[in-house]
């Protein structure tokens, strides 16, 4: 006789499980797991808005509080998705307001919502806590208002580089004099100016603001006033760093900041001014997250700062820091976990700035705790490479970008493809992998062989053939998300791992070799699959099976093609070319 | 022979006026191709190096490389602009009582201080430290004539607000400063 408990047993003990991955796997143990599973479940994190409609979320999952979408491809970041593409937020948030009047938190990425959205977030859903709009666009400080005047118990509002249209910075002073509420507040991609006055009354009714990442607009000058409301803060952005020559100013914020018991993450640092730096000594012993990455501050100032940080664990900078920053980052930073650097200038070495390979070699070798990586610099070698993955073969993320695009290693004018080989083969748990440099299809030979564990790869002009393709899409059995640009990949080695897309989020790829031929084939061949052809040169009927596209997105879905396509995406029929 | 429209005479499969996209978009090396030498060709032809020796031309500059998304860019685009100037931010500078006018290059000076220290330097005299509520505690007070032709206090704004504002300097003796 089969026991089995009772379904309130079964609902408080799934109440335990929150990773999406565990209630996933407790969803396929039985039907009956299954269905007390779906009315439990509480949040859900939709990687690709494409790959499954708001209809069939709902009725799977009727009771959700939390809900996650990411819309548009990661080179959207980088210009290389045209405007109109797609990632609308709208009928996501419509179905929503209708089917979850009890929902709470709505987190959205790099996707497109309106105003009205945001009207209605605000007003269907009455114990709405919190709204993060990373990297969005689509909406203006008029929305933010209705969000201000109308969520009564608003926790979290982020708006992480998102672009909005600034209309003007009243919106703020819509929140009500009643509201205390609220825990984190980032607003440091807004342009202009919120009332200060606004948020310094704001700041002062919220006793549990823990995040406050302001705007540039912020005056230095005004910062000290807002620490001494709110001497509780953890994370907090300033505004622009610096103030004429102001040793009032110099001496209020080093007062406040000595107030800040509580503060471990620091950002913001726009226009910043050395001299305005030793006011924060007093917290960098407890910091653990820094990001100077939008001033140009020098080495020596920088260095200095990074010298009292102890308890560093995310360091976030500009190329600046050069090979010495990094080198004293090594010495005094023991238990840094991620390190970015990125490019003060595009496109050549600004011969001002001395950051090379050997930063990141100091700092992979005195940082025993370093798992994430991302690193702009203008050369590299094989042998640092190796020695790179020899010292750190905890490393989770690694994302080298040499800004030249096919550098070889600049001591033996070789390809890169040992050094990053070396990478996969001693980082057992890498997940994430962005290449540069010059390359040849053997570092794919090497990262199909020994990258197992990887779930995304980023590739950009870089392989000899098709069989550089073949290597990744046979070899890496994790792999989640591809993404290539500028590459002679194409039909052969697409068209041999058509089954593999099928287990993956999405592939991108752009300026490579594929042809609308293959396209319709693979189209035809997987069901499953959404392939979408993007190409702004006009009507791909007059076209020749031959004919290379510009741009391929192709992703699994269980929700069919999509409806809102732009008149620059094609979707291959089974018959001919066809757009919808 | 007439090189120039080389271009125009050359054989290739596409239709007129097409151009092979993926050629252009593939490589990363600078736009210059080989299909005219000019400086092979002789004087008919301008050298856009045959002036001033200007710096190498700008990279072929390719779409969404290198991977800095657009918020970083602009931070860095906009320390950029001050190089872009020329080689030196020179303004005049004048004090009072003194038979001819220096020039000092802003650029060279990252902050005030090192600014007023040369100044100090260039005309033997002591300006002194800067107080929001009293200006400067000494016979001269440090004024820059900004673009709308005020003249200002120098200190009370940004360094870099500052630079794209000044057009000249001027040391006042403080006698001639008026308190308003």
């Amino acid at each position: 006789m089969v026991y089995s408990l009772p379904e309130e047993v079964l609902e408080h003990v799934f109440s335990f499980i929150t990773s999406d991955k565990d209630r996933n796997a407790v969803s396929l143990v039985c039907k009956s797991w299954y269905e007390i599973e779906r009315w439990c479940r509480r949040k859900v994190f939709v990687g690709n808005c494409y790959a499954v409609s708001p209809g069939i979320m709902i009725r799977r999952f009727p009771e959700l509080r939390a809900v996650e979408l990411k819309g548009k491809p990661h080179f959207a970041d980088f210009n290389l998705v045209p405007d109109g593409w797609g990632g609308y937020a709208c009928s996501w948030i419509d179905e929503m307001s209708r089917a979850y009047p009890w929902l709470e938190e709505i987190r959205l990425k790099r996707m497109v919502v309106s105003d009205e959205s945001l009207e209605l977030i605000s007003t269907a859903f009455k114990n709405f806590k919190v709204l993060v709009l990373s990297s969005c666009e689509g909406f203006s400080t008029d929305g933010l208002s209705a969000i201000a005047s109308n969520c009564r118990n608003l926790k979290e509002l982020d708006l992480r580089e998102s672009e909005v249209m600034d209309l003007s910075g009243r919106w703020l002073s819509h929140f009500p004099d009643t509201f205390t509420s609220l825990e984190s507040l980032n607003i440091s991609c807004l342009g202009s100016e919120v009332s200060f006055s606004a948020l310094e009354r704001l700041v002062a009714r919220s006793p549990n603001l823990k995040t406050l990442r302001l705007n540039r607009a912020v005056p230095l000058g005004k910062l000290s006033t807002l620490l001494h409301q709110a001497p509780q803060l953890v994370e907090l952005g300033t505004g622009a760093y610096s103030s004429g020559i102001r040793s009032d100013v110099y001496t209020g914020l080093s007062k406040a900041f000595l107030g800040c018991k509580e503060l471990k993450g620091l950002s913001g640092f726009w226009d910043a001014d050395p001299s305005y730096l030793p006011a924060l000594y007093s917290v960098c012993s407890r910091l653990t997250t820094l990001n100077l990455s939008y001033s140009t501050i020098r080495s020596p100032d920088i260095t200095k700062v990074i010298g009292q940080c102890p308890n560093l664990q995310r360091l976030w900078v500009l190329d600046h820091i050069e090979d010495s920053g990094l080198n004293a980052l090594a010495l005094s930073c023991k238990n840094l976990q991620e390190l970015r650097v990125f490019p003060s200038d595009l496109y050549a070495a600004d011969v001002n700035v001395t950051l090379t390979e050997q930063g990141l070699v100091s700092v992979s070798q005195g940082c025993p705790k370093l798992q994430s990586v991302l690193y702009f610099c203008h050369q590299m070698s094989n042998s640092a490479l190796i020695t790179i993955a020899k010292n750190r073969p905890n490393l989770t993320c690694f994302r080298l970008c040499i800004i030249e695009p096919r550098t070889p290693d600049y001591l033996t004018h070789e390809p890169l493809d040992i050094g990053f080989g070396a990478i996969v083969k001693h980082c057992k748990n890498l997940n994430r992998l962005s290449l540069s440099g010059l390359l040849t299809d053997r570092v794919f030979e090497y990262i199909g062989t020994h990258a197992k564990k990887l779930e995304m790869l980023s590739i950009a002009f870089a392989g000899d053939s098709d069989l550089g393709l073949h290597h990744v899409l046979s070899g890496c059995e994790s792999l989640k998300k591809l993404e290539i640009r500028d590459c002679p990949f194409g039909d052969t080695a697409l068209l041999a791992n058509v089954a593999k897309l099928a287990t993956m989020r999405s592939l991108w790829m752009s300026s490579c070799a594929v042809s609308i031929g293959a396209c319709k084939i693979l189209s035809q061949k997987m069901p499953m699959l959404n392939v979408e052809v993007i190409d702004e040169n006009g009507s791909l009927d007059s076209r020749l099976d031959s004919c290379l596209v510009e741009k391929l997105y192709v992703y699994r879905t269980v929700a069919g093609p999509r409806s809102d396509m732009p008149g620059y995406i094609w979707t291959m029929d089974r018959e001919s070319a066809n757009r919808i | 022979m007439d090189l120039i429209n080389f271009e125009a005479t050359e054989l290739r499969l596409g239709l007129p006026g097409s151009t092979d996209e993926w050629d252009k978009k593939s490589t990363a090396s600078p736009v210059n191709t080989n299909k005219r030498s000019s400086s092979e060709m002789g004087s008919s032809v301008t050298d856009e190096t045959d002036s001033s020796r200007s710096p190498p031309p700008a990279k072929a500059q390719i779409v969404g490389w290198p991977p800095v998304r657009t918020c970083r860019k602009n931070i860095i685009q906009g320390k950029k602009s001050e190089p872009e100037m020329g080689s030196g931010m020179y303004v005049k500078v004048s004090m009072d009582g003194a038979p001819y006018l220096r020039k000092v290059d802003l650029k060279v000076c990252k902050s005030y201080g090192e600014l007023l220290k040369s100044l100090q330097e260039m005309f033997k005299c002591i300006i002194g430290l800067y107080s929001e509520r009293e200006g400067y505690k000494s016979e001269y007070a440090p004024t820059y004539e900004d673009k709308d032709g005020d003249w200002m206090l120098l200190g009370d704004v940004p360094w870099d607000m500052f630079l794209t504002s000044c057009r000249r300097l001027r040391i006042m003796k403080s006698c001639e400063v008026i308190e308003s």
